[in-house]
């Protein structure tokens, strides 16, 4: 029920006579620029329809003039960019690690998968240069738990560290506090000895017990000179690399609750030639043997 | 009019909800606006987390949203359109003052449990829908009151006909109404327990938790807000509403076709092809019936442009109506799927929220506010124009740090994923694209600490209008009496 129709002085348009709270309307008809553009976008859409999978048919929907596929267009780009080393991948599943060595192009292949491989699978425990932190093994030098040769790196990375796999490499540092192996003061003591193999001892302790109790209780494992036993991944202690830390705290405490860390067996995740070039690429940061 | 002045005794508004939502309003600001300035700082200096899980960012980025979203940004909702519908339909809220206290303070309960919850660890891990099924339940019946007060309302109105605003509110509750209990449809462990399955599950859970966050943007962020626009801006510019016409069709076009695009929030996942096409044509379909409502705002202008130079708050409105403009335009070509491709998954997503949501939402609540302090609190004007002008340049030259370091992050980061080198292997690992935007992330930062300081401007210059001393014509608030002129 428009009651007054005015005119608009500014705009020369009526209004529509509604007035609510001092606000009217103008009776100005629709831009008709925004009409073409709105009638476009509709025209657009219903050829989307046309050409694109969009309407469903109970189980399925139809395909579309263009038979586009969301899933065939991506498998497609993987397809292609496989393509690019699928020869090169296949000779590095296939031969030796000395074979590819010897092979300029299959070590580029290589290393470009291994450092991508690496980059988006391993970096975010052992760091974007294979540094390490604490709690996981650096990759970049030449102290190695269970060993640094190709063959060593390539097992590891396929069954893990006390992972899920059969395959897995396995062992348990016993639970010298936790257990009452050993008493506290002796676990100090050992400690106070551990350190004088890297030179962090404090200069005038008495470290005659604990080279004692180290003899009796680590050297079984760790070795009498403390370098270390790969078959049972014991780390050389006397040694700069320090997996938890060379702090006399870090020490107690690794002797008191051993940590032993779990890496994952990649083996169900990557391809046994990607394997081996994530081996290479490891191999190659510094620590290889 | 003469009828209306005839039925002694005069009945006053209720301006007392009105107000109470207005301060709640800015403390949410305040509170969402820096919760979000720290969470954009663990972004870029993740030390920020301090390594234990209450001010961990899983946690606080949910209460950053629902603190702007539906703290500050439904409480300035429900208060404008208290205010609009009483004013357009000239008459006084339905329910009393008990069903508005009710309303405010439930709403308010819901806002406070909900953020305790995310604290605390309690997440329904739904974006936007994070609360747990007891706490979903209280806002159902707290959103009904707000319902039936608010429909109550136009049903006893002595207008012949409904203002566009109140179009545009009442589809904001409706809509949401449906998409919260759609969307919350779960069962729970057990009545005691704080924790719920979805009744949807794999595909047709994301796609229905796709409908409802797409429509939250499109009724609670657009409708509701487009009916903020529609009063406040003619009120302002003391302008008629540019197009009575424009308004019905893109009124109409606007809901019938939001509904539909939310498929395009799934491009590229196990959602079938053939509703990505549809959420995708439909998003298309929606660009002009969103310019409409920018056509509306900013020629309802025409021959008042003037009073840009003397009105902070209708600069932001305007302002407001231009971001507004530009994000319903990126929206549409984000949702192609090719373009979804690099998009996706990117800053640029949230660069695309954030002009939206700082630059639509946030600046026109800020004009709506800017002129209902002076009027509801009968104070002649704004403490100081100097401030607000300060708030509006601050602001402004923050969301533009914002939304170009997104871009320009977003793009960057689709592009090194995407990247492949001769041989076929991917060019960039995951975390070069987070070293890349690592500088981009601060700039993103910085803009928010100036968004937050033109809020703590604001909050400052509104309550220092309010202290400043009454004017007696200003704000009497009584039915069938003019209101003020306002604006200058």
């Amino acid at each position: 029920m428009p009651t007054k129709i005015e005119k608009d002085v500014i705009s020369g348009r009526d209004t529509t006579g509604h007035e609510w709270d001092g606000i009217r309307e103008l009776n100005t008809p629709l831009p008709k620029w925004w009409v073409y553009v709105y009638l476009a976008t509709i025209v657009w859409a219903l050829g989307m329809f046309v050409l694109y999978p969009a309407i469903p048919l109970g189980t399925r929907a139809t395909t579309g003039l263009l038979g586009f596929s969301s899933r065939a267009q991506a498998m497609a780009g993987f397809q292609e960019m496989n393509a690019l080393h699928a020869t090169q991948m296949q000779e590095i599943g296939r031969v030796s690690f000395a074979d590819i060595e010897k092979n300029h192009d299959l070590m580029e292949v290589a290393l470009t998968a291994g450092r991508i491989t690496f980059a988006n699978n391993c970096q975010p425990c052992h760091g974007p240069n294979g540094e390490g932190r604490i709690g996981y093994p650096a990759l970049d030098t030449d102290v190695w738990r269970w060993g640094g040769s190709l063959d060593a790196i390539q097992q590891t990375i396929t069954h893990g560290i006390r992972s899920a796999d059969p395959d897995a490499r396995n062992s348990q540092m016993p639970n010298f506090g936790g257990d009452k192996l050993l008493t506290p003061a002796q676990i100090e003591d050992v400690a106070d000895y551990v350190m004088t193999l890297y030179g962090k001892a404090k200069p005038g302790v008495d470290t005659s017990a604990g080279e004692k109790l180290f003899g009796d209780n680590c050297a079984p494992c760790h070795g009498a000179k403390a370098e270390g036993n790969r078959d049972v991944g014991a780390p050389p202690l006397a040694s700069r690399v320090h997996l938890y830390g060379d702090s006399r705290a870090a020490v107690v405490a690794q002797i008191t609750h051993p940590r032993m860390g779990v890496m994952p067996n990649w083996n169900h995740r990557l391809s046994p030639a990607t394997i081996k070039a994530v081996a290479l690429y490891v191999h190659s940061l510094g620590g290889g043997e | 009019m003469a009828e209306t002045m005839a039925l002694a005794p005069p009945v006053r508004y209720n301006d007392d909800v009105v107000k109470k939502f207005v301060i709640a309003s800015m403390f949410w600001a305040i509170v969402g606006f820096l919760v979000g300035v720290f969470i954009a700082a663990q972004l870029a200096w993740p030390a920020l987390n301090f390594w234990q899980p209450y001010l961990n960012f899983g946690r606080l980025r949910p209460v950053h949203t629902s603190a702007v979203i539906f703290a500050f940004g439904g409480s300035a909702l429900i208060g404008t359109s208290f205010h609009v519908v009483q004013r357009t339909c000239h008459a006084r809220l339905f329910g009393g003052k008990a069903l508005a206290n009710f309303i405010f303070w439930g709403y308010q309960f819901f806002i406070v449990m909900a953020a305790l919850s995310y604290v605390l660890g309690f997440s329904k891990s739904r974006e936007y829908s994070e609360p747990e099924w007891h706490l979903i339940l209280w806002l159902v019946i707290v959103w009904v009151a707000y319902l039936v007060a608010f429909t109550g309302t136009l049903l006893r109105r002595e207008e012949p006909h409904i203002y566009v605003a109140n179009w545009f509110y009442l589809s904001f509750i409706l809509t949401v109404a449906m998409l919260v209990i759609v969307n919350n449809l779960a069962v729970p462990v057990s009545i005691y327990a704080a924790k719920s399955y979805s009744l949807f599950s794999g595909a047709q859970d994301a796609l229905v938790q796709w409908w409802y966050g797409h429509n939250a943007v499109g009724f609670f962020l657009t409708a509701g807000f487009l009916g903020m626009m529609y009063y406040f801006i003619p009120k302002a510019a003391n302008r008629p509403i540019y197009s009575y016409r424009l308004s019905i069709v893109h009124f109409w076009s606007l809901i019938f076709i939001y509904i539909w695009a939310g498929p395009h929030h799934l491009h590229w996942t196990a959602l079938p092809d053939w509703t990505q096409t549809v959420g995708m044509a439909f998003s298309i379909m929606l660009w002009m019936p969103s310019w409409g409502g920018m056509i509306n705002g900013l020629m309802t202008l025409s021959g008042a442009w003037d009073k840009l130079r003397t009105d902070p708050g209708l600069r932001f409105s305007v302002t407001s109506v231009g971001f507004y403009g530009m994000s319903t335009f990126e929206g549409p070509v984000m949702s192609v799927r090719t373009v979804n491709a690099l998009s996706h998954y990117t800053d640029w997503g949230i660069g695309h929220v954030h002009s939206g949501s700082l630059g639509w939402v946030a600046m026109i609540t800020f004009g709506a506010i800017y002129y209902l302090v002076p009027n509801l609190w009968g104070r002649k004007g704004l403490y100081s124009m100097r401030l607000a002008a300060w708030h509006y340049w601050i602001s402004t030259l923050g969301i533009v740090l914002y939304i170009s370091a997104m871009w320009v992050a977003g793009i960057m980061e689709g592009l090194m994923w995407r990247a492949y080198d001769a041989q076929g292997f991917l060019q960039y690992a995951f975390i070069d694209s987070i070293n890349a935007v690592h500088p981009l992330l601060i700039i993103r930062w910085l803009g928010g600490v100036f968004f937050l300081t033109g809020a703590v401007i604001m909050m400052y210059n509104l309550i220092m209008t309010v202290r400043s001393p009454k004017t007696a014509t200003s704000g009497s608030g009584l039915i069938g009496l003019p209101l003020p002129a306002t604006g200058d």
